[in-house]
């Protein structure tokens, strides 16, 4: 059978050259963000392509003089990108409130690489309150005219309705696609997973809507010549680390789900699209989403989707990744992996870092895998 | 043979012994509020602690990063405070006081303000947090957790005011949006506590916090003349009152005697130390554990005279339109209402300086950059500061800044809280290399070089 997920591989692989042409051919802004709090639906309304800025995995010593080295790897890994300029075509970066980390890494591609428009949107961090509703759609209201005037104009209420359909679609696809990881042999890897949703941020959604339909197409049929092993999850902050995920499933393991915002996090929530007003609608998406840990407080309830998700896709274990230096998902890993244990899921934790010492890794996660299936006790 | 330097009078600080003992009251009400009727409460030194004053005379709070700094300021307790929390699973890498206040928690232990630890952790009967840096809402919704598995339920109740920063007045809507948490406070207060609350109280709080943020900013502003009449290792014995309970009359109160004595030292030329000749500022929180660093650099004739962080964690300025940047006065009139004084409050947070530097680093520079020409500092020293993640974000920025306009900078690592990460000697190694390269010589003990 052909590689049904080999489109997404390659837009990958090649996300630069993608998006050099998509610049090239429809004459069209492209705009990078960083954390997925930046509502894309007002910039595809806008006509701008949303593409996401992440890291390469190279040791990012270029941001050096530009970023304390205590702040973790995918703010530094980041900005090295655009330091070395990978994303050279880029008219626009746009970040949305979030961790103080990339924050840094906004602020310092604004004031060190040359950039036609930089807007940062304060979204909220208490979306647990009522008041974030208003306040975030009134700050919306600002970034759209911001667009407006940047790209010459006006975004109105059907580019906006495009917007969120497109986006919509995507999510809702994806979805479908997920589905597909439930059955005892999933139809795909967790590697094919992540490709599909961290391809969806480097390409214009029509592209890759286009591709999902196709991918649901074939899918149904798909016979999978692998021994699926054990049934794992992943969990943690972005997490763009295919070698990590290929490796592990290499040992006799298949992701079958994850809470990170390179998985299911990104696209799980819809825009309620019976909301009249569409700016609140999107509002209302990004305050009720599932949330990243920066933002979910008082109470913790991402775990609790994390718990859901480990139940519905009838995980064995979960490794729990920590990016370095990352307070938002460090301070959650205890209660984390206490709710998990509760509902009979054991978990490992895992420190990341730019580069996985995979070496290390290896041995840590077989010895993980095999108290999941048992197998320790023969010995 | 090289002339000696010059010596200033020097002589202690008279209303040192009051800080001292307004500083060991705070935690004794807090310990023992219950025997008393009084309620507790725990959150962090920038939450809006006006409003639970709303409460009554009898509502006390213990802050959470000057306890984290007292824990930090005691290494060995510091040191088991860590091992807990590392046992317990967290990272080593989070906010260094986070960790320390949680470790005080799993051991049950309290730290009092002399340092000694005793067993019992007083739970709060509720957590007023605010949030602007990652660690602020989620540090207490730990605390809510760990308690919680001791089978105590805490409420908690967290205003976001991440609504960004400007050096104009803020939008309205960015102000509405924390007001209106702010009023929602209020009656979540009321309901968790079953009181009464009195708005008079309130504004009473909120015009005293205004008064000893204003005051406090007065205080700093006198250490630009030379010598400087306090230095900064002292001022850390002063802000912290702030820290611990600025919106209380005591605190208002002591700073207003402070400001008076300080000015009295300037008008009187009393100077912090005996033999300054290099004023530097510094940057984000000391090293708790290791303040001797200042007394050596005394020894080099060199004297901290502030930082941003010591001016603008609790003091309140402002720029004028002729660039200077002033202690920031009070409004007119005292607000006479739970509205009027809801925003007054809010409208002021959000000047605070030390909030700048979150959002946009070329604010954080340029009021650096102010108190160096204002405070005729002849260099910077910038503490990246790995115990805090909050106050070094675009620490790297503020360097370039700097240096930018030909500012002298020396910059070190280290932690504000957890010693393991702090070279003591490399780092004194270090800096007086960057003194001797500044041309000067440690001085012998009569002054001369
Ligand atoms: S983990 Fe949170 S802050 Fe980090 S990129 Fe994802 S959504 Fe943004
Ligand atoms: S949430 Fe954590 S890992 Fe993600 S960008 Fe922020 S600090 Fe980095
Ligand atoms: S990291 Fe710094 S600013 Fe943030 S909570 Fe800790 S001490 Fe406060």
């Amino acid at each position: 059978m052909s590689e049904p997920f080999q489109k997404f591989r390659d837009w990958i692989d090649n996300r630069h050259e993608y998006a050099k042409e998509w610049k090239a051919t429809r004459n069209r802004r492209i705009a990078g963000y960083f954390c997925t709090y930046v509502p894309e639906e007002i910039l595809i309304a806008a006509n701008v392509l949303p593409v996401r800025i992440l890291g390469s995995h190279e040791p990012p010593t270029v941001t050096e003089p530009y970023v304390f080295a205590m702040f973790c790897h995918l703010c530094r890994d980041s900005l090295a990108q655009g330091l070395k300029g990978r994303f050279d075509y880029l008219d626009g970066i746009v970040e949305g409130q979030s961790c103080l980390h990339l924050r840094q890494a906004y602020n310092a591609w604004r004031l060190h690489i040359p950039i036609d428009y930089a807007f940062y949107i304060h979204v909220p961090h208490g979306v647990q309150t009522r008041h974030a509703l208003p306040y975030y759609t009134e700050e919306l209201r600002k970034f759209k005219r911001s667009l407006g005037e940047w790209t010459g104009r006006k975004i109105t209420e059907r580019d906006l309705a495009r917007g969120i359909n497109v986006m919509n679609r995507n999510r809702d696809l994806m979805h479908k696609i997920y589905e597909y990881r439930k059955p005892n042999n999933p139809k795909l890897t967790g590697l094919e997973a992540m490709e599909m949703v961290l391809s969806s941020q480097m390409v214009d959604k029509e592209d890759h809507n286009g591709a999902l339909e196709e991918l649901l197409k074939t899918l149904p049929s798909r016979e999978m010549d692998r021994n699926p092993g054990v049934r794992l999850m992943i969990i943690g902050c972005e997490d763009d680390d295919r070698i990590f995920m290929k490796n592990v499933e290499n040992l006799g393991a298949t992701f079958v789900i994850d809470e990170h915002c390179t998985g299911s996090r990104y696209f799980w929530n819809l825009v309620d699209s019976s909301i009249q007003d569409r700016l609140v609608a999107i509002a209302d998406r990004y305050i009720s989403r599932i949330p990243c840990p920066s933002k979910d407080w008082p109470e913790l309830t991402r775990i609790k989707q994390a718990v859901n998700l480990a139940q519905t896709y009838n995980v064995q274990g979960a490794l729990v990744i920590q990016n370095k230096f990352c307070d938002p998902h460090g301070i959650e890993v205890p209660p984390l992996r206490e709710e998990l244990k509760a509902v009979g899921v054991p978990t490992y934790p895992l420190e990341f870092d730019v580069t996985v010492p995979w070496g290390q890794f290896r041995t840590r996660v077989e010895a993980f895998l095999e108290t999941l299936t048992g197998l320790e006790e023969l010995f | 043979m090289t002339n000696p330097v010059k010596k200033y009078p020097t002589e202690p600080l008279k209303c040192w012994n009051e800080a001292k003992s307004l500083r060991t009251q705070y935690y004794e009400n807090y310990l023992h509020a219950h025997k008393n009727g009084g309620l507790r409460w725990a959150g962090g030194a920038w939450s809006f602690s006006s409003v639970p004053a709303g409460l009554g005379d009898d509502v006390h709070s213990v802050t959470g990063e000057p306890y984290g700094a007292t824990i930090a300021f005691h290494k060995d307790f510091a040191s088991e405070c860590h091992d807990a929390v590392e046992a317990a699973g967290f990272p080593r890498t989070l906010c260094a006081y986070m960790r320390n206040y949680w470790g005080a928690i799993l051991l049950d232990k309290f730290i009092l303000a002399d340092g000694r630890v005793i067993p019992g952790y007083p739970t709060p009967d509720f957590i007023w947090q605010d949030h602007i840096c990652c660690s602020h809402g989620k540090w207490y919704e730990i605390v809510k957790w760990l308690e919680k598995k001791k089978g105590k339920e805490i409420p908690m109740f967290c205003t976001d005011v991440s609504v960004g920063y400007s050096l104009t007045p803020p939008e309205k809507f960015r102000v509405d949006y924390i007001v209106n948490q702010l009023q929602d406070g209020i009656l979540w207060l009321e309901k968790v506590t079953g009181r009464t609350y009195n708005d008079q109280l309130l504004c009473d709080a909120v015009w005293n916090e205004m008064k000893s943020t204003s005051l406090w900013a007065e205080v700093c502003a006198l250490n630009q003349v030379i010598p400087t009449p306090i230095d900064e290792k002292t001022m850390y014995s002063l802000y912290v009152i702030g820290t611990l309970m600025k919106h209380r009359p005591e605190c208002a109160a002591f700073y207003e005697k402070l400001r008076d004595e300080v000015q009295n030292r300037v008008d009187r030329g009393i100077a912090a130390i005996p033999h300054e000749r290099f004023r530097v500022i510094t940057d984000t929180q000391p090293p708790w554990g290791f303040l001797k660093i200042f007394r050596a650099m005394e020894n080099y004739g060199v004297v901290s005279l502030g930082s941003l962080y010591s001016f603008g964690l609790i003091g309140m300025w402002e720029y004028q339109p002729d660039g200077k940047w002033i202690p920031k006065p009070l409004p007119s009139s005292k607000p006479a209402t739970r509205e009027e004084a809801l925003r007054a409050i809010v409208e002021w947070t959000l000047n605070r300086p030390e909030w700048a530097h979150f959002y946009r680093p070329e604010l954080k520079t340029q009021m650096m950059k102010s108190i160096v020409q204002q405070w005729k500092a002849n260099a910077v020293l910038l503490h990246y500061n790995r115990g805090c993640e909050g106050l070094s974000v675009h620490i790297a920025e503020n360097r370039l800044g700097l240096l930018k306009d030909g500012i002298q900078v020396f910059s070190f690592e280290g932690n504000m809280g957890d010693e393991r990460e702090f070279d003591y000697p490399g780092t004194m190694a270090r800096v007086t290399a960057f003194f001797e390269s500044m041309g000067l010589e440690k001085l012998s003990t009569e002054g001369g070089p």
